[in-house]
Parts: C-alpha cells; sequence; structure tokens
C-alpha cells in the first residue's frame, strides 16, 4: 500500500508550551490509522497542522510526495483533506444543504437553493449518510449533524479523511453507524486519520496506531499486534493502574431525596419524572451521553434553574423552591462543569475567587465591608491544602492553568464543609495528575461520610468512582445499578433507551 | 385634528420621508450585524456623510458627486472601525461610542474651520426631488410614493437589493455564516476578516447615505449634530425589525410616522416639546414591549480569534 | 504598584498620540501648534483664577464621570449620563427656589438627595428594569431617555411650570439657602469641589471594600458565575444604573447649586459625552476619573482662550476627545495582548491539545 502522507519532524509550539515535538507519522492508503493520547498530548495541534488552521515552525509534510504548506483550510481543502473536527463546525441558524455548500457554493452570484439542496441530496445518498437536506441544523441530533460534517468533506472531494474525536457525542448505536462508514470508506481505498483517547475504539477500528505523550511521537504499531495494557503505558508513560480502587463502604441515610422532578426548559421537558436519593458515604454516579437532561437536573438541584413539578429534599428539608443562597447555605456544594464560564470569575483574584459564595458573611464580611486579613488566610490556607499553583492568592485567575482553576473550586467547595458535594465534569479537560488529585479528594469526602453526586460523561471515571450508578436518557433515569454488577455494555444500552427489563 | 391629519397623504408623504434616515442606518446596521460586528457608530457616521456631502458638494457644484464623497468617507470612517474591532478585536460599543464623539467633534470643528460661524454656504447643490410619472396621479398614493427625494426611492430599492443580495446569492450566505459561527466558517475556508470588513463597509456607506439625505436631500446644509439621535433610533429599528432589510424599513416606518405624527400635531394646544418626545419614547417601547427577546447572528459582537 | 503604572500607561499614550494628531490638523489648517497648545494650557491653569474655574469645569465631569465608570464596572453602558444631569438639574433648581424657610444646610441637602434620587429613578426604572426584565440594550433606552429628559426641561422652560415670569426661557433663581458657597471668589469653584472629591472616595470604598462592590463587580464581570454565587443579577443590574444615574444627576445639582443658580434653557451641557471618555480614560477606576477630568476641564476652559489667541476653533477639542477614546479602547487590545502572553509562561508544559 502506497504512503499517502508523511509527517516528517514537525515542531509547532505556542508562546510557553511546546504542542509538537518533532513529530513523525505515515499513513497509508486504505488504512484506518488511529492516533492516541490523552488530553494535552498534542493530537488535535498536529492535525490542525496538517489541515492548514496552523503553520509548523519546522518539518515536512508530504501528501504523496507533493511538499504541503499550507497557509490556511482553504488550500488545505483543495488539496484533497477533508476534517471533521470534535467540535462540530456548523452553522445552527442554516439548513444542511446551506452548511455542506458554504465556501464552495455553486454559481458565481445568485444562491441556487433548490439546485443545492438536489445536489445534497444525492451526495448523501452516495454515502449512505440518509440526511434531509433543508432541515435547520440547529434541529438535528447530534449523530445527523456529524454525518452533515462527513457531507461536508466529501462535497469537497476529500482524498483523505481526518476525525478528531468522532465518537466523543455519539450514542452507542450511532457509534456503530459511524464504523460501518468508516469501514465503507477504507474498502473504496480513502485513508482515515482518527485521533481518539478511547483505547477500546482504537482497538476495534484502526489498522495502525501511533501513540503521542506531551508532544512527542512514541510509535506507531500495527494494531493488531499490540494490546491495551502496552498502548496505556505508552500514552502515560508509566505503568497505569485502569482502574481506581475504592474502599468498601456501608453508605447511610439519605441526603438527598428527589422525588418526581420535572424540569422544562426551551418549550420542552428536558428531565421528566426523575426520582433517586444520594446517601452518606456513598458517590452516585449519574451516566448519560451529553445533552440528556443531565445538566438541567443539576442545576435543578442547586438552585439554578427552577423546577416544574415534583421535590427536592435535603437533610429531609424541603429544598424545591429555596434559591441557590439558601440551598449553600444548608450545605450542598456544586462544583460546575463550566469552570471558567460559571465556577470562577477569571478576571477576579483568587482571593476573591475562593469566597465565591461565602462572601457575604463573616468572617470574610461584617456589615458589608470586606475583611481583608480574614480574606487573605483563607485563601493562603486552601492554596496550600489543594496545592494550587502558582502559589500567589493575589493572582487573576484567569492566569491558572485549567488544572488549578479547577483545584480551587473545588478546594472552595470542599473547604465548605457541605454534606452533599454535586461535582459535575470535575476532570473534563485536565491532565492524569490533576485528575488524580480530584479522584482521592472524592474518595476521601466518600470515606469521611459526605454524600457525592458525580455526574461524567467518562464511563471509566463513573464506573471506578461510584458505588451507584443511574444512567439518564432523554431526561429519564433509566435505571440505578450497583456500580460492581454492571457492564459497559449494560450502560452503553441504557444510555441509548434500551430498558434491560424488558430486553431481558 | 388627529383624524383631520390622519387622512391626508401629507403625514403619510411625511412618514416616508422621515422614514428614510432611519432605514438606511439601519440597513446599515443589518448588514454589519449579519456579519458579527456591533455597529452603534451609525449617528456618527451619519454625520460624517451629512458633512463631507455637503463639503464636496459645495466645492464641486453637484449634488451628486457630494453623494460619492460621502459614501467614500463613510467607507473610509468604516475601515478603519473595522480594523480596530475586526483585526485588533477591541470593544466595538466602546469604539464604536468613539466614532460617535469624535465624529460629532470633528463635523462641529471643520465646519466652523472650513465655512466659518455663517453655517454652510446657501448656494449649495441639493440633491432633486423627483416626481414619478403616472404614480403621481393616482389618488392619496401619489403624493406619497410619486414626489420623493431621489435618495427616497434610492433607499427603497437598496433595501429589495439587500433582501436579494443576503438571502439570495452566495456572498450573502457567507456574510451570515460569519456572522453566526466565524470558527465554522474559517475551517469551510471563507476569509472571516475580510467578510466582516465587507460587511462593515457596506453598512457604513448606508448609514453615510442616511446622513446625505439629510444634509442633501431634505436641506442643503449641515448643521452640528443634525442626525440628532436618528443613529440610535436606527439601531432599535434594526432590532425590531429582526435583522433583516425588510423588517428595517417597517420598523423605520413606524419611527418616521412618529415623527411625522409630532410635527403635524404641532400648534394643536400640546405643547411641541412633549410631542417630540414620542419617536424617543416609542423606541422605548419597541425595545421592552413589543419585541422582547429577539434574537441577533449568533456571533454578533464576538471578535474572532483563531487561536483562542 | 506595577498594575496602576501599567494602567496609567494606556491613557497617557493616547493623550499624547491625540495631542499630536491635534497638532498636525492645526497645521494642516494654517494654525501654529504651539501658540494653539500654549494659550490652551495658560486658559486653563495660567493663573489661580483660571485654575480655579478649570476645577469648577472638573466638578460636574468627576461625578458624572464616576457615574459612568460605576455603570462599567457592572457591566452596563450607560450614555444617558447627559439626561440624567438635566433631571438632577431640574430638581435641584425646583427645590432651590420653591421651598423656603429652611436653614442652608438642609435645603441644599434636600435639594440634593430629591435632585439624586429623581436622577437614580431616571436610569434605574426604565432602563434598568428594561435591561434586567427583557435584555433591552442600555445604550439605546439610556440614550432614548436623555433625548427625552432633554425635551422635558425645554418643556419645564418654555412656558412651562418652571419658567420664572418674563418672557426668557429661564427658571427663578434659586434662594440663598440652596446656594452652594464659592471657594473662591470672582471664579466658579465652589464647595462642589468638595462633593465631588467626597464622592470619589466613597464610590471608591463602596466597590473595593464592601459586598456590594463586589456584587457589582462580580455582575459586571461574569454573569452567571455571579449568578451561582448566590447574587441577585437583575437586581443588580437595576441598582447599578440606578447608582449611576445618581451620581450624574448630582452632577446636575451641584453644578445648579454651586455655578449656575438657576436652569437655562439649552440642548446640552456637553458633560454627557464628555464623561464616557472620562470614565473610559480613567479605566472606571474613581482616582484616574479625577485626573481625567481636570484634563478635559482644562481642555474646555483652555479652549475658549485657544479659539481666541490662536484662532483653532474651540471644538477641536471635541476632536481631540473622540481620538482618545478611539486610541483607548484599541490600546486595551496592547493590555489583552500582554496578558495573554503573560498567561502562557505560567501554563504547565503540556498545552490542551
Amino acid at each position: 500500500m502506497r504512503t499517502c502522507l508523511a509527517v516528517k519532524d514537525v515542531t509547532k509550539s505556542f508562546p510557553g508550551v511546546i504542542a509538537n515535538n518533532q513529530v513523525n507519522f505515515d499513513v497509508r492508503e486504505g488504512e484506518i490509522h488511529a492516533i492516541l493520547g490523552e488530553n494535552g498530548a498534542g493530537k488535535s495541534t498536529l492535525v490542525k497542522v496538517i489541515y492548514g488552521l496552523y503553520k509548523p515552525d519546522s518539518g515536512s509534510i508530504r501528501l504523496y510526495d507533493r511538499e504541503l504548506n499550507f497557509a490556511s483550510p482553504r488550500q488545505a481543502i483543495q488539496a484533497g483533506i477533508g476534517m471533521v473536527h470534535q467540535h462540530f463546525m456548523l452553522i445552527p441558524a442554516l439548513t444542511v444543504a446551506e452548511n455542506v455548500v458554504l465556501g464552495g457554493e455553486p454559481g458565481r452570484i445568485h444562491y441556487r437553493r433548490q439546485e443545492n439542496i438536489e445536489l445534497v441530496r444525492r451526495l448523501a445518498k452516495q454515502y449512505h449518510l440518509e440526511i434531509d437536506p433543508s432541515a435547520k441544523v440547529a434541529d438535528l441530533t447530534v449523530g445527523l449533524q456529524q454525518r452533515v460534517e462527513i457531507l461536508k468533506v466529501f462535497y469537497r472531494k476529500a482524498k483523505l479523511l481526518i476525525l478528531d474525536e468522532p465518537t466523543a457525542m455519539l450514542t452507542p448505536q450511532e457509534v456503530e453507524e459511524l464504523i460501518l462508514v468508516m469501514e465503507r470508506l477504507r474498502s473504496e481505498g480513502i485513508p482515515i486519520i482518527f485521533i481518539s483517547h478511547k483505547l477500546d475504539e482504537v482497538q476495534r477500528i484502526s489498522d495502525r496506531v501511533t501513540v503521542m505523550r506531551a508532544g512527542k511521537t512514541v510509535n506507531t504499531v500495527e494494531t493488531k499486534s499490540t494490546t491495551p495494557q502496552e498502548l496505556a503505558n505508552a500514552m502515560v508513560g508509566r505503568e497505569v493502574v485502569l482502574h481506581v480502587s475504592k474502599p468498601p463502604q456501608l453508605p447511610g441515610e439519605p441526603v438527598l431525596e428527589v422525588d418526581e422532578l420535572v424540569v422544562s426548559s426551551g418549550g420542552s421537558e428536558s428531565v421528566k419524572r426523575v426520582s433517586f436519593q444520594v446517601r452518606r458515604g456513598e458517590i452516585f454516579g449519574l451516566a448519560g451521553i451529553d445533552g440528556n437532561g443531565q445538566s438541567e437536573l443539576v442545576e435543578a438541584i442547586t438552585g439554578l434553574r427552577s423546577c416544574k413539578s415534583g421535590s427536592i429534599h435535603f437533610l429531609g428539608r424541603d429544598i424545591t423552591s429555596l434559591s441557590v443562597r439558601r440551598r449553600t447555605k444548608a450545605g450542598i456544594a456544586y462544583i460546575p462543569q463550566d469552570r471558567q464560564l460559571v465556577g470562577l470569575i477569571v478576571d477576579f483574584e483568587l482571593t476573591e475567587n475562593f469566597i465565591l459564595r461565602d462572601f457575604y458573611k463573616a468572617p470574610f464580611a461584617r456589615l458589608g465591608q470586606m475583611q481583608k486579613k480574614p480574606i487573605e488566610d483563607y485563601a493562603t490556607r486552601l492554596s496550600e491544602e489543594f496545592d494550587v499553583r502558582p502559589r500567589q492568592i493575589h493572582a487573576l485567575a484567569r492566569n491558572l492553568s485549567g488544572g488549578n482553576q479547577q483545584k480551587v473550586i473545588l478546594a472552595r467547595e470542599v473547604a465548605r464543609n457541605p454534606e452533599l458535594l454535586i461535582a459535575a465534569q470535575p476532570t473534563r479537560g485536565l491532565d492524569v495528575g490533576a485528575i488524580q488529585f480530584i479522584h482521592n479528594k472524592l474518595l476521601e469526602l466518600r470515606t469521611a461520610g459526605k454524600a457525592i453526586l458525580l455526574v461524567s460523561l467518562e464511563l471509566d471515571e463513573i464506573m471506578s468512582l461510584s458505588d451507584r450508578i443511574g444512567v439518564v436518557h432523554d431526561g429519564r433515569l433509566m435505571a440505578i445499578l450497583p456500580s460492581e454488577q454492571v457492564t459497559r455494555e449494560q450502560l452503553g444500552l441504557l444510555m441509548t433507551g434500551v430498558d434491560l427489563e424488558r430486553e431481558g | 385634528m388627529l383624524w383631520d391629519a390622519l387622512t391626508r397623504p401629507d403625514l403619510w408623504a411625511s412618514t416616508l420621508a422621515m422614514a428614510t434616515p432611519i432605514a438606511l442606518p439601519a440597513l446599515g446596521g443589518t448588514f454589519s450585524e449579519r456579519s458579527g460586528v456591533v455597529n452603534i457608530a451609525m449617528e456618527g457616521i451619519m454625520l460624517i456623510g451629512a458633512f463631507f456631502g455637503v463639503l464636496f458638494a459645495y466645492y464641486t457644484n453637484s449634488a451628486w458627486l457630494g453623494l460619492v464623497g460621502a459614501l467614500l468617507m463613510g467607507a473610509f470612517i468604516s475601515a478603519l472601525f473595522a480594523y480596530v474591532t475586526v483585526n485588533l478585536g477591541a470593544d466595538q460599543v466602546i469604539v464604536g461610542m468613539g466614532v460617535n464623539i469624535f465624529a460629532a467633534g470633528l463635523t462641529a470643528f471643520l465646519l466652523n474651520t472650513i465655512f466659518g460661524y455663517g453655517g454652510t454656504p446657501r448656494e449649495t447643490p441639493a440633491l432633486p426631488n423627483l416626481t414619478i410619472p403616472g404614480i403621481n396621479h393616482l389618488p392619496f398614493v401619489g403624493p406619497i410614493l410619486g414626489s420623493q427625494n431621489v435618495v427616497v426611492y434610492l433607499m427603497l430599492m437598496l433595501v429589495i437589493g439587500s433582501h436579494y443580495f443576503l438571502f439570495h446569492t452566495n456572498l450573502g450566505l457567507r456574510i451570515r455564516a460569519v456572522g453566526e459561527n466565524p470558527q465554522a466558517a474559517d475551517t469551510a475556508g471563507l476569509n472571516v476578516k475580510g467578510l466582516r470588513y465587507l460587511g462593515v463597509i457596506i453598512g457604513g456607506m448606508l448609514s453615510s447615505l442616511g446622513g446625505v439625505y439629510l444634509a442633501l436631500g431634505l436641506l442643503n446644509s449641515f448643521e452640528v449634530n443634525m442626525s440628532g439621535g436618528r443613529g440610535y433610533i436606527a439601531l432599535a429599528a434594526m432590532i425590531f425589525g429582526k435583522w433583516t432589510p425588510f423588517g428595517s424599513l417597517g420598523a423605520a416606518l413606524l419611527f418616521g410616522f412618529a415623527m411625522a405624527l409630532s410635527m403635524a400635531l404641532q400648534g394643536g394646544g400640546v405643547s411641541s416639546n412633549i410631542i417630540q418626545m414620542l419617536p424617543y419614547a416609542l423606541t422605548i417601547l419597541a425595545l421592552t414591549g413589543l419585541v422582547g427577546r429577539s434574537t441577533a447572528p449568533a456571533a454578533d459582537g464576538v471578535p474572532y480569534n483563531p487561536h483562542n | 504598584m506595577g498594575k496602576t503604572i501599567e494602567g496609567l500607561l494606556t491613557p497617557l499614550v493616547a493623550i499624547v498620540i491625540a495631542v499630536l494628531i491635534g497638532a498636525g490638523v492645526m497645521l494642516v489648517t494654517g494654525h501654529n501648534p504651539l501658540t494653539a497648545y500654549g494659550a490652551l494650557f495658560t486658559g486653563a491653569f495660567g493663573s489661580a483664577v483660571d485654575f480655579s474655574n478649570t476645577l469648577a469645569s472638573a466638578v460636574p465631569l468627576i461625578l458624572s464621570g464616576l457615574g459612568v465608570a460605576i455603570a462599567f464596572k457592572a457591566g452596563l453602558f450607560n450614555i444617558g449620563a447627559e439626561g440624567q444631569y438635566w433631571i438632577g438639574s431640574m430638581a435641584a433648581v425646583w427645590i432651590g427656589y420653591s421651598v423656603s424657610g429652611l436653614p442652608p444646610l438642609l435645603h441644599i441637602s434636600l435639594a440634593i438627595l430629591v435632585a439624586m434620587l429623581a436622577a437614580g429613578l431616571w436610569a434605574g426604572i426604565v432602563p434598568g428594569l428594561a435591561k434586567a426584565m427583557v435584555g433591552a440594550h442600555e445604550v439605546i433606552t439610556t440614550m432614548m431617555m436623555s433625548y427625552i429628559a432633554i425635551f422635558l426641561s425645554h418643556y419645564m422652560l418654555e412656558n412651562g411650570p418652571m419658567m420664572q415670569p418674563g418672557f426668557t426661557p429661564q427658571s427663578p433663581v434659586i434662594l440663598p439657602s440652596a446656594t452652594l458657597g464659592k471657594l473662591m471668589e470672582r471664579t466658579q469653584l465652589s464647595w462642589g469641589l468638595a462633593i465631588a472629591v467626597g464622592a470619589c472616595l466613597i464610590v471608591y470604598w463602596l466597590l473595593y471594600k464592601t459586598t456590594l462592590g463586589y456584587r457589582l463587580r462580580a455582575v459586571g464581570l461574569n454573569a452567571r458565575a455571579a449568578n451561582y454565587a448566590g447574587i441577585n443579577v437583575p437586581f443588580h443590574l437595576v441598582l447599578a444604573l440606578f447608582i449611576s444615574g445618581m451620581l450624574a444627576g448630582l452632577a446636575g445639582a451641584v453644578q445648579m447649586l454651586g455655578v449656575q443658580h438657576r436652569l437655562y434653557d439649552s440642548f446640552s451641557s456637553g458633560y454627557g459625552f464628555t464623561a464616557i471618555v472620562v470614565a473610559l480614560l480613567a479605566n472606571n477606576n474613581p482616582f484616574g476619573v479625577i485626573l481625567a477630568s481636570i484634563f478635559f476641564a482644562a481642555l474646555s476652559t483652555g479652549g475658549q482662550s485657544m479659539q481666541l489667541v490662536s484662532g483653532v476653533p474651540a471644538n477641536l477639542t471635541d476632536v481631540i476627545s473622540g481620538i482618545i477614546i478611539f486610541l483607548v479602547a484599541s490600546k486595551d487590545i496592547g493590555q489583552i495582548v500582554q496578558k495573554r502572553w503573560r498567561k502562557s509562561q505560567t501554563l504547565a508544559p503540556v498545552k490542551e491539545a
């Protein structure tokens, strides 16, 4: 098989960080080549360099012996490289057809609406990616939106396809469909590069895999001749314990009771009569594909959103209509999933962020006046306890890395000694060290008898940390299962709405 | 008195005339915001258009050349605005306000420096009023549509043209794409900055034309701050009109009606000052009561930084 | 300390560049920039009388500038300071001439209080509630309210309820008991200066030392996070506009009670827009507002003398104001770029890919 794309000694750096350090790999015709690595390994940067979004500092990229030197994606597209991004580059307000032809519209001036719709319909049929061309992208499911992305690539007659974390937002069924499409493309000779941090996918789909770590390529192997453990070690650079072990624990009485909760947002019900409890000394994991009501559920429990009906009880008290402030005071802590948008004020100093939830009370404020020394002491203490770097309490929060920002939020919420901690995507986008720190902290709280509600998109995290797991699909709680007994396949099925009892 | 005023075509002809200097900047704002750039500088650009229109008209002795000169100046100021906001990523509202203040000062200063303290020369040529034969003789509609200043007709044609451009051409699609999701547009190979420049400059030229209408169409002179807040009312018209050309025209007609009505009712017992408040009060109502929250283009007001 | 110097750099550079551009314009139109600027400077600061008058002109700018600054801190753009100034003026003058028999301290306090309340409501009720409840952009609403306020004052004075008997559209003179005393004879400088400086101190204390200030700043920086912190965002938006209006109204009150002593029928005081430039130039810092106000006041008082001496029209100073805003807003970028660069220095070695 001919080599289609050859990447040699490519280096790309940004101020303060070398994202790609002498990267080497090649792609052959008709193969599916995976790039494996954790968050921050440099995978996305590499493909963005190939696609022309970034210019490499040094090194060469050859496409069929032609040296590439792209200044913009436009040129990459013309050369036949197509990319489907992890976060879709679609325009929700426009239709499928408009999104597909954008930038390469037929005709000179007039926009040929009907013709374009037909064109897209035919294209979709050709690649078995059935879709309605006149639908507004905003109205489509995530799986369908991905189809639009792929159609865009083929509209431009791509000869090489790059997929960046393609299965991140898909249901297991949609993943199957995507795999079929990829295999069909491979059989037509189109090489595919796909980026992933999920070992099982890489094992299943790829022909070869290149592992990246901290900006460098570690090695490239035939997928068939390696094992998940080997790949994981290469990814992280050391022996990795693939599962966190938790001490056994007997949970106590319920701290949080959610009863027949209904939450509506944007005209429809996003949480449909959900009931569950979280008990002292347990971690209750809420699993589910993004967008199935978890965010709304958590917002309703924390008071950031009102609920239509149902009730929420905390420590025996009905808190259903209490304000955020009141619930916080009652002992509920919340680590929001959008740390920079909600959890912190990035232009505030660390001192001001540490007291974000308690700024109005003693000892931080007396009679409406802020008390400088108690605030500074508090910030210093928490920074040390939670190893926040750099250790400058007057630095602005925006100058901290993601991991340290998350530690500030974690420190703040945990230091308030809450009875219930709600953590939404607490380790998203963080490096391994930070992830381990946070996992350990959560387990510490569990041992100390606190109740924790963990919401995460990472099944590994949910399965290893939780005592019980609830699966959310389309706003409903499909089932609540003890974590030792459940398998990934069961969770996957539940996440797509399959009722296990009925399936037998 | 009110009924009397409503049934005479004068009021409606006046409505159309008063709507024009609101519709034009509203149309301009639509272009700018559709491409993703919040533009509150319409007031200032109108003044620029008005002053330079008079300046060039006087010195070339041709109102049409004055119009062209005004459009060029409007484009120039808009390009500057675009550079600071699109290339440098500055706060669009603050810079827009800066343009307003700068334009007010500059036009007043140049007025005094070039023309002295007696106002602009009386001999300044003005843009002609057109009479359309045929329409002119229709009952009631005749005086309204058949006999207006040429800029009014220009405005109507521009509204139709803008609608076609934005919604039925490839370039219009690209401009809208850039205003909704610049990153997606970038990866589709579009020139985000270039398209935004285009939107802002077209917008500036339209606003400038609005100023030209005030200075060379309705009158033939320039007065300090003659735009009188119309640039801000145009903003409301644009929002009310949901960022579409026809919507902007509709809203502008509404505001024009309020202005025409306030003029027609003057001397009828209610203080003229109270009546002059009408258009401004109506603008507030439009923003709060009747419109509620309308959706701007999604990336409106957010500078696009590819390395974000 | 480093932050303060950095903060001063942008406005200073902007002023220098604007002054240079102004010189360029003067040269092009056939004037001598040195004599012109010289006349400007001596006109503003040349003698004790001139200096006092400059300070007196700065007073309403300081107060309305504070108002605009505090709105900015809460993330709001109050461009209706002009109208709020008029409302405050009207209220103060009315109390000033219609209420009698009060000792000066009480009379002045009453006039000021009513002025502040009226102007605060003018900004807080319509623009404030509109923003809080439906998200109506305050740029348009405050501007519209401003025009309405100006027409209202015309209405009051042109054969209206506040016109004094006779033919001139102006209000009656306020009673001596409502007059703010002069700090310097034969100048316009009154005790208003003390009020302005005092307001500065109070605003600084409010913003940085109280929980209310913390809440306003939080809302201005990140409304969603403020909500998460338990802060009632809509309420604080209204409150911010209310306070902002109060300060602009205080500007009007002080100007009426200390300088004009009656309300005249004019179209604009010129303070409304300049207040915005002042706030931006000062980067919304209360003490910076004092400095920026003196600068613009100097431009204004000196401008008259510049026009007399060198023939350069006084509204060149408006041009300079506009250029300054333009530069300050774009210079903002310099700071953002600097911040980004510094941030990347502290990032962990592995970038999030």
